[in-house]
C-alpha cells in the first residue's frame, strides 16, 4: 500500500439555518492514487466533521447521486480521484441548482417537472397482452436508442448548460435526450404527444449548441446530438413533413 | 409533525417498491399510494445489478429446470411452493418489462437473448448488456411516472411503523430537506427497502443498504428469518468491493490464481474442459466460489495486490467486439478503478458481501405475520432463495413479489378500516421525540467508530467460513457496540436540514441489531449449508436437525430469541448438491 499523502479539500458550506451565504472551508485530508473525491470527503465526515453534507450512494457511477464542480468541473465524484489535484481541490455543488445544505442541491426541479414532461414511458405502436410475450425489435432497431437510454440522470449535464443557467424553464439536455430516447424506440409511437414539448421555446429550440452537456457526461449520451436531430425533426414536423420522412422520430 | 392521508404506503423506491405501487394503482385506481423512499427512486440500489434477471424462455428450458436449478442452489432451505410460483411468474413479468420499454438484449431475429448465470442448467438469464438492474428500475421508475395516483416522496426517511390495534395504521418519516416529520396515516404498508449488506465492511452494496425496513419489522415483533445467509459475491473489485457480474463468466471469462491455474477445479466444480459447461467451474454457485478463494488464499496461491490478496478474472478470449457489447459497464469500472483494460489484461478479484438471503418473513403471498404489513425484494424473506441466492433470481424476485405485494395489499386496504388518527399521531410524536433525542447529546462516540467496529466484528466472526468460537466473541462484540449506541452518539451536526450524520445514527441503530441477528442465528445453526459454512465440528449439512428455517425476534436489549420452522418440500426432497462433473460444452448465445 502506497505511503498516503495528504491534499487540501476546500468544500462549499452552505447552512440554511445558519449562514447568510456559502463559504469555504479548508480539510486536510489523506490519501493513496485509489482514493476518490468521495472517499475524501467520506474521510472528512467520517473523522473531521459529521456535519459535511452530501449525497453518494452507490459509488460506481451508475446511481447518479454523487455528481459535484470539482475544480470548476461538473464530474461524478466517485469517478474523479485525489491524486489529479494534488495539492489542492476545490469542490462546489453543481452548478444552476439551489443549493438546499453544502454540496446537495435541490433537484426538484428535474426531477419532478423536466422529467415527467417529456412522458418518458414507451406509448405502444401495437398493444397485445404480456401472455403472448415480448415485441421483437432488432439490434439494430435497438441501436436507434440505446445510447440515449444510458442516462443515469446525475445532472452533470444541467450544470454544464448555459442555457439552462440564463433560463430554468428549458426542458434541459438529459430530460431531451430522453424524450429522443422514446421517440427513437421501435415499439413507440408517442412522438405526435411529445412534439408540443419538443417544438415549443423551452424544448430543443432553447438549445443553444454549445455542445458542454456531452462533454461531461459520464455515461456518453451525448444529448446534444439527441437536441440537434430533434431541431431537424422539430423544422420538418413544422413543415408537416415528418410524418412522411421519418414515421419513428429517427436518430 | 405533518399528516398525510393515504391508503398504502410504498416504503422503498427500488425494483421492488416502485413494482409494487404500480401495482396497487393498477388494482384500484381509487387507492392512494405514497411511495416513500429514502432517495429519489433512480438512486436506489436496483440500479446497481448488472448481469441479468431470470425467466423461462428457451425451448430446451423448464420451469422444473428453474426450479431444481433455485431449490439446489439454495441447498434445499427454499420453500418449494413459493419457488413453483416464483418460476412460474418470472417470464410474465420479464415480458411486463419488456412491453413497458425494458431495452433487453436481442438476437439477430429480434427475440430477447438469455446468457448463462452460475448453477444455471440452461441459459435463462434476461440481461440489458451488463446494466440489468439500471434499465430495469429507469423503465419502473418512468412508467410509475405515468399513474396519477401514485405519489412519491423523495428522500423521506422512512424512520418508523405505527401499530394500532394490532395492525399497521401509520408510517413515520422524516422529509431529510428540511428535518421535518411527517406521519403517513394508512391502511396497509409494503416495506422494500432492500438489504443489510451495509453491515458489513467489504461489499458490493451501495451506502443507502442498512437494512432500515428490517429493522423497523423486527422492532415491531415480526421475526426475521434465516439472517445468518449471507452471500458473497465471488468477483468483486479489492478494496472497493465494486461488483464485476457473473455475467462475464456467463460470457465465457476464467478464473486462474496467481499460476495462472484455473482452481475450481480443485473445489469440485471441474474438470476444466470442455468449456463452458453449465453448472461447472466458472458458472458454479456462488457460495462454491468464493469459499474456494478463501482456500486459495490459505494456501498462498493468490495475487498479492495493493488493495488486497485477489485472483484473475480472465476475459481476453471473448474479444474486444463481445466484451464492449457484452459487458460495457464492467469494462469502465475495471478501467476506472483498477486500471486495467479487460480486453488486453485480466481483472484482479475477490469475494465480498453482496446479498442478504433473509429477511421479513412472509408467507407466500408476501403477507408478514402483523396485519396490514407487506414485503419484497431482498428486505423480505420469501422463501425463494433458501441457504444460497441462484444469480439472477434477484432482480425477477423484485418484480414478481412487488406486483404479488401490490396487489395483496389493495385487495386488503380495500376492505381495511382507517387509521385511528389521534393514537397514530400520539405514536408518532412519541416516536419523533425518540428521534429528537440523537440529535441532543453532548457526549458520546462518533457514528463511523461503532460502525467501523461493527464491520470488523462481522467481518472477523461471521465471514465466509465460520466457527463457534469467532461467532461467539463477535456475538458479544456486537452486545458491547448495542450497549455504546445506548449510552449515546455524539453528533457533530445538531441541525434539521439534511442532517445525513443523524440519519446515518439512526441506520446505525438498526444495523447493530441487524448484525447481532447474523451473528446469533449463524451460531445456532450447527451445520453448514449453503452460505453458512463452518469449519468447526458442523462441517457438514444436517437435514435431521435443520432443514428448518430461524426465526429470530427481538427481545429488547438482549440478544433475539431464536425459533425454528419447517421448510415447505412439496416435490424435491434434499439431495447432495453437486456441480461440476462430465459433460458436454455449451454453445454461448
Amino acid at each position: 500500500m502506497a505511503e498516503p499523502r495528504t491534499i487540501k479539500i476546500e468544500v462549499l458550506r452552505y447552512n440554511p439555518e445558519r449562514d447568510l451565504e456559502p463559504h469555504f472551508q479548508t480539510f486536510e485530508v489523506p490519501f493513496t492514487p485509489d482514493t476518490s473525491v468521495l472517499q475524501g470527503l467520506q474521510y472528512i465526515k467520517d473523522h473531521l466533521d459529521g456535519s459535511l453534507t452530501f449525497r453518494w450512494s452507490c459509488r460506481m457511477a451508475i446511481c447518479g447521486s454523487c455528481g459535484k464542480m470539482v475544480n470548476g468541473k461538473p464530474v461524478l465524484s466517485c469517478h474523479t480521484f485525489l491524486r489529479d489535484y494534488y495539492p489542492k481541490v476545490r469542490i462546489e455543488p453543481l452548478d444552476h441548482f439551489p443549493i438546499l445544505r453544502d454540496l446537495a442541491i435541490d433537484q426538484t426541479d428535474f426531477v419532478n417537472n423536466k422529467l415527467p414532461s417529456v412522458k418518458p414511458y414507451l406509448m405502444p405502436k401495437d398493444e397485445k397482452p404480456v401472455s403472448e410475450g415480448p415485441f421483437l425489435q432488432t439490434p439494430a432497431q435497438l441501436q436507434q436508442y440505446y445510447q440515449y437510454s444510458q442516462c443515469i440522470n446525475c445532472l452533470l449535464c444541467y450544470a454544464a448548460c448555459p442555457q439552462y443557467g440564463l433560463n430554468a424553464k428549458f426542458t434541459g439536455p438529459a430530460a431531451l435526450a430522453l424524450l429522443h430516447r422514446y421517440n427513437a424506440d421501435s415499439r413507440d409511437q408517442g412522438w405526435e404527444e411529445r412534439a408540443e414539448l419538443l417544438d415549443a421555446e423551452e424544448g430543443v429550440w432553447g438549445c443553444t449548441l454549445v455542445g458542454y452537456c456531452s462533454e461531461v457526461c459520464p455515461k456518453q449520451v451525448d444529448p446534444a446530438h439527441a437536441i440537434n436531430q430533434n431541431k431537424v425533426n422539430s423544422a420538418m414536423d413544422y413543415f408537416g413533413l415528418l410524418k412522411f420522412l421519418m414515421p419513428r422520430g429517427g436518430a | 409533525m405533518h399528516t398525510v392521508e393515504t391508503d398504502v404506503v410504498v416504503v422503498g423506491g427500488g425494483g421492488a417498491g416502485l413494482r409494487a405501487a404500480i401495482a396497487v394503482a393498477d388494482s384500484d385506481p381509487r387507492l392512494r399510494v405514497a411511495l416513500v423512499s429514502k432517495v429519489v427512486p433512480m438512486r436506489s440500489h436496483t440500479v446497481a445489478a448488472e448481469g441479468g434477471s431470470a425467466g423461462v424462455i428457451r425451448s430446451d428450458d423448464s420451469l422444473d429446470n428453474h426450479f431444481d436449478d433455485t431449490v439446489g442452489g439454495g441447498d434445499w432451505l427454499c420453500d418449494q411452493d413459493v419457488v413453483e410460483y416464483f418460476v412460474a411468474h418470472c417470464t410474465e413479468q420479464m415480458t411486463q418489462l419488456e412491453h413497458w420499454g425494458c431495452p433487453w438484449s436481442r438476437k439477430d431475429d429480434g427475440n430477447v437473448n438469455v446468457r448463462f448465470f452460475g448453477g444455471m442448467k440452461v441459459q435463462r438469464t434476461w440481461f440489458a448488456a451488463d446494466k440489468t438492474g439500471f434499465h430495469m428500475l429507469h423503465t419502473l421508475f418512468q412508467t410509475s411516472l405515468k399513474y396519477a395516483s401514485i405519489k412519491r416522496y423523495d428522500e423521506f426517511f422512512c424512520a418508523d411503523l405505527i401499530v394500532e390495534d394490532g395492525r399497521v395504521q401509520g408510517v413515520l418519516a422524516i422529509e431529510i430537506a428540511t428535518g421535518e416529520f411527517h406521519v403517513f396515516e394508512c391502511k396497509a404498508a409494503i416495506i422494500c427497502t432492500g438489504g443489510a449488506g451495509r453491515v458489513f465492511g467489504q461489499n458490493t452494496n451501495a451506502g443507502i443498504v442498512t437494512g432500515d425496513g428490517m429493522g423497523i419489522a423486527f422492532r415491531h415483533g415480526v421475526p426475521l428469518r434465516d439472517m445468518e445467509f449471507v452471500q458473497w459475491h465471488p468477483t468483486t473489485l479489492p478494496g472497493t468491493g465494486v461488483l464485476i457480474t457473473e455475467g462475464c463468466r456467463g460470457e465465457g471469462a476464467i478464473l486462474t490464481n496467481k499460476d495462472g491455474y484455473r482452481y475450481l477445479q480443485d473445489y469440485g466444480l471441474g474438470p476444466p474442459d470442455p468449456w463452458p459447461r453449465p453448472k461447472a467451474m466458472e458458472l458454479g454457485p456462488r457460495d462454491r466460489l468464493s469459499q474456494a478463494f478463501w482456500y486459495e488464499e490459505q494456501k498462498g496461491r493468490t495475487v498479492s495486490t495493493a488493495l488486497g490478496s485477489a485472483v484473475w478474472l480472465d476475459l481476453r478470449h471473448l474479444g474486444a467486439a463481445r466484451i464492449h457489447e457484452r459487458l460495457p459497464l464492467i469494462t469502465e469500472v475495471a478501467k476506472t478503478f483498477v486500471g486495467v483494460d479487460p480486453v488486453t489484461a485480466p481483472i484482479p478479484v475477490r469475494p465480498a458481501v453482496h446479498y442478504t438471503m433473509g429477511g421479513i418473513l412472509c408467507n407466500g403471498h408476501t403477507e408478514t405475520p402483523l396485519k396490514g404489513l407487506y414485503a419484497a425484494g431482498e428486505c423480505s424473506s420469501v422463501g425463494v432463495h433458501g441457504a444460497n441466492r441462484l444469480g439472477s433470481n434477484s432482480l425477477a424476485e423484485i418484480v414478481v413479489f412487488g406486483k404479488a405485494a401490490g396487489e395483496r395489499a389493495a385487495r386488503y386496504a380495500q376492505a381495511a378500516a382507517g387509521a385511528r388518527t389521534d393514537a397514530v399521531r400520539k405514536q408518532a410524536e412519541a416516536a419523533e421525540a425518540r428521534l429528537l433525542a440523537l440529535l441532543g447529546r453532548e457526549r458520546g462516540e462518533r457514528v463511523a467508530t461503532i460502525r467501523d467496529e461493527m464491520h470488523e466484528a462481522m467481518e472477523t466472526g461471521v465471514g465466509i467460513f465460520r466457527n463457534a468460537e469467532g461467532m461467539k466473541e463477535a456475538c458479544a462484540k456486537l452486545a458491547a457496540l448495542r450497549e455504546r449506541y445506548r449510552q449515546g452518539l455524539k453528533l457533530d451536526d445538531r441541525n434539521r436540514a439534511f442532517n445525513t450524520e443523524w440519519l446515518s445514527a439512526i441506520e446505525l441503530g438498526f444495523g447493530l441489531e441487524l448484525a447481532e441477528v447474523i451473528a446469533q442465528s449463524a451460531l445456532n445453526r450447527k451445520e453448514s449449508r449453503g452460505a453458512h459454512t463452518r469449519l468447526d465440528e458442523f462441517k457438514e449439512r444436517d437435514d435431521a436437525n435443520y432443514l428448518k428455517h430461524t426465526l429470530a425476534y427481538r427481545t429488547g436489549d438482549g440478544p433475539p430469541r431464536l425459533e425454528y420452522a419447517p421448510v415447505t418440500i412439496t416435490k424435491s426432497p434434499p439431495k447432495a448438491r453437486v456441480y461440476g462433473g462430465e459433460g458436454k460444452k455449451a454453445v454461448l448465445t
